[in-house]
């Protein structure tokens, strides 16, 4: 697992996609934050936060598009799949290295938070709780990503098809609101990404939604081992 | 060791493999030799544990590939039909990755660097593999295999897209790892199955239809029906008469040798000996047969014959049938 971590985390910065994400990263979010909280002079950085949910539904494919449908473009896979190393290794690794770009990019926001506490008292546990909460949501959009990336040679595909997926993740909670059996409703309701993501913007830090991120980018790894397990079997 | 126990693999209703079985011993050099799309790539395939097979077992050094994969790919150095490269990697880089990727505990530095060596990439090794011409593309797979110094190598076609010098350092490589290592090479080139082997198996249509040292193939299936003869005499009368021996099928003049004697190619019905009679006949005229052998099957014949099975010899006796027949007619 080491190893495939090690590779992908380079030939994110080796093939420009890993300095495209950030760019694109830092630029959203350093926009957003001018606009939520220097614009209103606030120590309040909720308005980012929550905003960069959406630049995540954007960004995230662009960071998984290649994980592994590359790999099966270019024959690769049949050096990692032949290696003395499990299928759940080489997922964790290709997770962990897209875990380890997009973290970078999630400390930026840390760096606005230390601006604000120069003019003014910064809640540092709601910046933590934040900072915590888009990481958690960032693994299970990796996670997403990963799976259609896994389903596809194409890049592109992989890309919009992550786009798709995540939107209809997002989606979720409103189209819920129009479905009249109660049960069926209450079942999307809650698994809405963003209704268990805006919590933590407003300093809510519900151990549930924790487990929610968690079980949900579990769920979408195993589905990624599975889909390459199957591919061996078809 | 690896062994192979009634292997199939089935897409849909088609059976790529269909029911294959062999075993390749240590220190031994393993021809798979097929036509394209015989199964050769897929049997490799389930043998790394790219592919799981169907049904069957294949055991590599006593580890079973579906239930110990771990253990069984840790003896597996495999070099696939693609080599499979990351083109932003450098040589170094590469094989460096590959190096943990596998787990190496060798010395790295030492290990690599012999590898290279070995396989002569030492030239490229701090270069892109994007920019690097096929052929060391190829051995930089060949390295890549190599790493971890595996006990069983399997190679596809190892030598697609190199020039014959290349050719001849890689074979002559392969025979010498082949020493100390179990090999399994598939090729559809055959001679260099017969020049790099030990045993040949040979795979038609997913199926084994010959499996035996590359002498005993060619012995087994060579016969004295076939001959090449340098016969003293004038040539379009030797051929008539030489037509009338039983079971001589046909007669070819191939070319003149020396004055006045000609090198003939005479073949007869399988498992007849006309070497006698020709003698007689020929001393009868006072002919002189200069020389005479019989012309081996080259392992290109064994491998129409194998692969297009009973319709050989058929074709033949059918040839035989219709001469008979022709002959018949010219004596009455």
């Amino acid at each position: 697992m080491n190893a495939i971590l090690k590779r992908e985390t380079r030939a994110y910065f080796d093939s420009l996609i890993g300095y495209i994400f950030l760019t694109a990263f830092f630029a959203a979010s350093g926009i957003l934050f001018g606009l939520s909280s220097l614009q209103f002079g606030s120590t309040d950085m909720s308005g980012m936060y929550g905003g960069l949910f959406f630049i995540l539904l954007v960004l995230i494919p662009i960071l998984t598009m290649r994980t592994l449908s590359e790999e099966k473009r270019q024959k690769t896979d049949q050096l990692l799949l032949t290696a003395p190393v499990s299928l759940s290794g080489l997922v964790m690794g290709k997770f962990f290295a897209a875990m380890i770009i997009y973290s970078i990019g999630v400390c930026m926001t840390l760096v606005y938070a230390v601006v604000v506490s120069f003019f003014g008292s910064v809640s540092w546990l709601t910046v933590l709780g934040n900072v915590v909460g888009l990481e958690l949501l960032g693994a299970s959009f990796i996670a997403v990503g990963m799976l259609v990336s896994s389903l596809t040679e194409n890049q592109v595909i992989a890309a919009i098809g992550g786009f798709a997926a995540m939107l209809a993740l997002y989606l979720i909670g409103s189209i819920s609101a129009l479905i009249p059996v109660r049960f069926i409703a209450d079942i999307l309701g809650g698994l809405s990404f963003s209704a268990r993501y805006n919590p933590f913007t407003y300093g809510v830090f519900d151990f549930s939604n924790v487990l929610f991120f968690v079980s949900a980018a579990g769920i979408f790894l195993f589905l990624t081992v599975r889909v390459l397990e199957r591919r061996r079997w078809s | 060791m690896i062994e192979v126990k009634n292997l199939v693999k089935t897409y849909g209703d088609k059976h790529a493999v269909a029911g294959i079985s062999f075993k390749a011993n240590d220190g031994e050099i393993l021809g798979f030799l097929g036509p394209n799309g015989a199964g050769k790539s897929t049997t490799m395939n389930i043998l790394t544990g790219y592919l799981s097979s169907t049904s069957g077992e294949a055991y590599i050094n006593g580890h079973d590939i579906l239930e110990d994969p771990i253990a069984a790919k840790k003896e597996i150095g495999y070099l696939p039909e693609f080599p499979p490269l990351y083109m932003d990697m450098t040589v170094k880089e590469y094989l460096c990755f590959v190096y943990e990727l596998r787990g190496c505990k060798l010395p790295r530095n030492t290990h690599l660097k012999e590898i290279c060596d070995l396989v002569k990439i030492d030239n490229v090794y701090e270069r892109r593999i994007a920019n690097l011409s096929k052929g060391y593309k190829q051995r930089v797979g060949l390295a890549q295999a190599l790493v971890g110094n595996p006990n069983v190598l399997i190679l596809d076609e190892p030598t697609v897209g190199l020039d014959p010098k290349q050719i001849i350092e890689i074979r002559t490589l392969i025979k010498k790892l082949g020493k100390n290592h179990t090999v399994i090479l598939s090729s559809h080139i055959l001679s260099e199955v017969q020049a790099v082997c030990d045993r040949i198996v040979v795979i038609n249509q997913g199926k084994i239809v010959a499996d035996d040292t590359a002498d005993n193939l060619s012995r087994e299936l060579t016969a004295d029906h076939k001959l090449i003869a340098r016969i003293d005499g004038p040539k379009d009368e030797v051929i008539k008469l030489v037509q009338t021996i039983p079971g001589v099928v046909s007669v070819v003049a191939d070319m003149q040798r020396e004055r006045g004697v000609w090198e003939y190619n005479i073949e007869a019905v399988e498992g007849t000996d006309i070497r006698r009679e020709l003698n007689r006949r020929l001393m009868s005229r006072n002919w002189y047969i200069m020389g005479l052998r019989s012309s081996e099957l080259s392992l290109e014949d064994i491998f129409l014959k194998l692969t297009m099975g009973e319709s050989v010899t058929e074709f033949l006796s059918d040839k035989a049938d219709d001469l008979e027949e022709h002959y018949g007619e010219a004596e009455q």
